[in-house]
């Protein structure tokens, strides 16, 4: 294995395009570095991309945020401006590991890692979010909820890689949340995420919405039918049955040891439906 | 395979040493640099003894490898103590019989001083969930405790 850590993403971009072996991309390296000693994955080249400015900065972009993607997520807690603007992203990026985590974990690495738990994709899909990625024939943007493609697959080819995620500007009256179930307090691994990204407008009236789950179907899903539940109404408690009902109804989990498919379905609408009630407080109402 | 050469500023001190491309910043300090304290108590992330500050952030070592350490400024429990004198929360930690083996005892105290660097003044709750990444299986974390909320009080009495 040989390891590289350039400068510049076109440098990256060369690199990871002329390795005639298999490559990788380090970031925060708290999946890599475990995959790596499990023998999960044996690189002849890893790439480490905290030496590109453009992966590690946040910075202001058309009332949103342009976030590194490899960015940690404990800069992205002490960041003031992100935090008040998406609090429900950030919520969801604290939520991954311990400390020593998240000294080291990037929304990039939990994105690209592509695991239908993670934690903040989520929250990011609820939000939006568009990832702008490089490769050899330039920059494309993608949304968030197109980059995994199942379980430890993302759509990306073999050269190109993240370089930020931007969160985009949102109206005033607007709120978000992101909630996940574990068995235990902190330090585990979802049973099931739920984010949610509402807006209401002057009367009081849902005028948008984006409901995302995590860990109940290959990849995170983006719910259109469980926004749909509450756009156009006032978020009352008629309409969060239908979202929960609504948010259930797009599981297609498995059973395993962290949780049944019955459970996870039930759980799913559940947490859709108080993250839902988190967001409406934080756009301003009750 | 060639070795990279590695420039970093451990504890404070320039120091350079050579490391396989595939090796843990926790492998080059104990084995390169003869820096023991960091244990290995798992190698995926999940106990903490291998605690260290990295450019001011606590990580695994475990999970950064030795050369991206270069250029980098690593604190490790070597640097904890100043000379003879052991830092307030080593000094707590026996005070209140906070270790028995002693292998999650360099994580903790590591990322205990990272938490009270932060957080000087940490409710109990803040100490747990601060320290929720580093694992001890013999002292049941109660005394642990204890000894960071006395050592966070006599660090602000400025004893
Ligand atoms: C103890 C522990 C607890 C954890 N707890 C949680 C948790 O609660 N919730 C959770 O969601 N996750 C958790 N994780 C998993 C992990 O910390 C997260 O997925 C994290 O966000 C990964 O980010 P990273 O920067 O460390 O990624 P890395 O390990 O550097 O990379 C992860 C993968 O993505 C690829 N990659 C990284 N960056 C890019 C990029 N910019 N472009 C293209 N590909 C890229 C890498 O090649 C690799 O395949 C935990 C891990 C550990 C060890
Ligand atoms: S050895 Fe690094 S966390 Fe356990
Ligand atoms: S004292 Fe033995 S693991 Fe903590």
């Amino acid at each position: 294995m040989r390891y590289e850590a350039p400068d510049s993403i076109e440098a990256a971009v060369s690199l990871l395009a002329g390795e005639a072996g298999k490559a990788r991309i380090l970031a925060g390296g708290t999946d890599l570095l475990v995959q790596l000693r499990l023998g999960h994955v044996e690189p002849d080249l890893v790439v480490d991309i905290k030496r590109i400015a453009a992966t590690q900065s946040i910075t202001e972009e058309a009332g949103g945020y342009r976030i590194g993607a490899a960015v940690s997520g404990a800069v992205l807690g002490e960041h003031d401006g992100v935090r008040a603007l998406w609090p429900g992203v950030v919520e969801a990026v604290e939520l991954i590991g311990s400390t020593q985590i998240q000294g080291r974990a990037s929304i990039g690495g939990n994105l690209c890692n592509a695991s239908p738990a993670a934690d903040s994709v989520p929250a990011l899909v609820a939000a939006g979010a568009v990832a702008t990625i490089v490769g050899p024939d330039g920059r494309r943007d993608l949304p968030v909820e197109d980059v995994a493609g199942g379980p430890g697959k993302t759509v990306l080819a073999a050269a190109e890689l993240v370089e930020s995620i931007l969160l985009p500007a949102r109206p005033a009256g607007s709120g978000d949340a992101y909630l996940r179930f574990i068995p235990r307090t902190e330090m585990d691994i979802a049973v099931v995420g739920a984010g949610v990204n509402l807006t209401l407008d002057g009367a009081g009236k849902c005028s948008a919405a984006r409901v995302a789950l995590g860990a109940v179907a290959e990849r995170v899903l983006l719910v259109e039918a469980a926004a749909a539940a509450l756009i156009g109404t006032p978020v009352d408690d008629a309409a969060l049955s239908r979202l929960a009902e609504a948010a259930s109804a797009a599981c297609r989990p498995i059973d395993d040891k962290r949780g049944t498919k019955d459970f996870r379905t039930r759980v799913a609408g559940v947490l859709a439906q108080r993250a839902a009630r988190i967001a409406l407080r934080r756009a301003g109402r009750g | 395979m060639t070795a990279i050469a590695v420039a970093a500023t451990i504890n404070g001190e320039a120091t350079s040493f050579l490391c396989e491309a595939e090796e843990t910043l926790l492998d080059a300090l104990r084995d390169r640099l003869g820096l023991t304290g960091a244990k290995e108590g798992c190698g995926t992330g999940d106990c903490g003894a291998c605690s260290v500050v990295l450019d001011g952030r606590l990580v695994c070592s475990c999970l950064v490898l030795g050369a991206e350490a270069e250029g980098r400024e690593v604190e490790t429990i070597e640097g904890m103590a100043l000379g003879d004198h052991l830092h307030p929360l080593q000094q707590k930690f026996l005070d209140h019989a906070a270790l028995q083996c002693g292998v999650c005892t360099p994580g903790f105290l590591v990322a205990a001083k990272a938490l009270l660097d932060q957080n000087p003044s940490p409710t109990e709750e803040e100490v747990r969930f601060g320290l929720a990444g580093n694992l001890c299986r013999c002292t049941g974390y109660d005394k642990i405790v204890r000894a960071v909320m006395d050592a966070a009080e006599s660090m602000r009495d400025g004893r």
